[in-house]
């Protein structure tokens, strides 16, 4: 299952740059994530803005994955990607990788703050706020665990 | 590592402005749910909440403010945010809560929103 659409191009033929980082299940790791982006993002010399999208779609990306997905190895894997189009924009790219139960995307409710008043059940706007702060999104899920797949164009 | 937030309050006759300092995650929202609560126990029948000194507040956070918005709803009063980043900005319309909750530019704007003077 994936949603979104990333360029047919591929990131080794974009010469695309690439650093990883592994980060326990545990509270507020998602802040050490972000301090990534951002010293990425700002190589890129992308707008302070920009890299505050970035950031917050990692965070909803990482609490996702520390609340549903029961990792079985207590770990999120990061891959961050600067690369660009041939002549083109460039970008930052954030794939989150659990190795979790896996999820739906399609059953997954579109939360509204109407069906939240007066709900015990407040949450489940990750997703959305991820789709809507980055330009591109790509959601891989089965029983091997999630890929989230998202990218920032400068 | 830690970025904690910290809330601090005022009362400006019956309406109360929050300021708050770091991430709002669950930690941070309940910092934020405790004093308006104690501010609206106390009286307040509007809330300023200042987020000029916070860059990010996720959904979980965001989530305990809709609980406040509730609480502020149902003793009809008045919620406004003011001082909030782009992203905050656009995740709070992505979410719906700028339609219950006025969004000013500046802390001066958010108190004139809430307290309007009689014509």
């Amino acid at each position: 299952m994936s949603q979104g659409g990333f360029a047919p191009h591929g990131l080794a033929a974009s010469g695309a740059r690439e650093v990883s980082l592994t980060i326990p299940v545990a509270p507020e790791m998602e802040i050490v994530a972000t301090a990534q982006a951002a010293a990425l993002g700002e190589y890129l010399a992308m707008s302070r803005d920009k890299i505050d999208e970035v950031k917050l779609a990692l965070v909803e990306a990482c609490i996702n994955a520390f609340e549903h997905a029961d990792c079985s190895d207590e770990q999120l894997h990061l891959k961050f990607r600067l690369g660009g189009e041939p002549k083109g924009r460039e970008w930052l790219e954030v794939e989150v990788l659990d190795k979790g139960k896996g999820f739906d995307s399609a059953k997954v409710e579109e939360p509204t703050i109407e069906k939240s008043f007066h709900s015990h059940r407040k949450r489940g706007w990750g997703l959305q706020i991820i789709k809507s702060l980055m330009d591109e999104v790509e959601i891989t899920s089965g029983g091997g665990g999630t890929r989230i797949l998202m990218r920032k164009y400068k | 590592m830690s970025e904690s937030c910290k809330v601090n309050s005022e009362r400006r006759g019956d309406v109360a402005i929050l300021w708050t300092d770091g991430y709002i995650n669950n930690q941070g929202g309940e910092e934020i749910a405790r004093e308006a609560y104690a501010q609206l126990d106390g009286g307040a029948r509007a809330l300023v909440l200042n987020l000029e000194k916070t860059r990010i507040v996720n959904s979980i956070g965001i989530s305990i403010l809709i609980e406040v918005l509730e609480k502020v709803m149902d003793r009809k009063g008045a919620l406004a945010f003011c001082g909030l980043t782009p992203t905050i900005d656009k995740t709070f319309r992505i979410m719906g809560l700028a339609q219950y909750a006025e969004i000013y530019p500046t802390q001066e704007e958010a108190l004139r929103g809430v307290n309007p003077q009689p014509a």
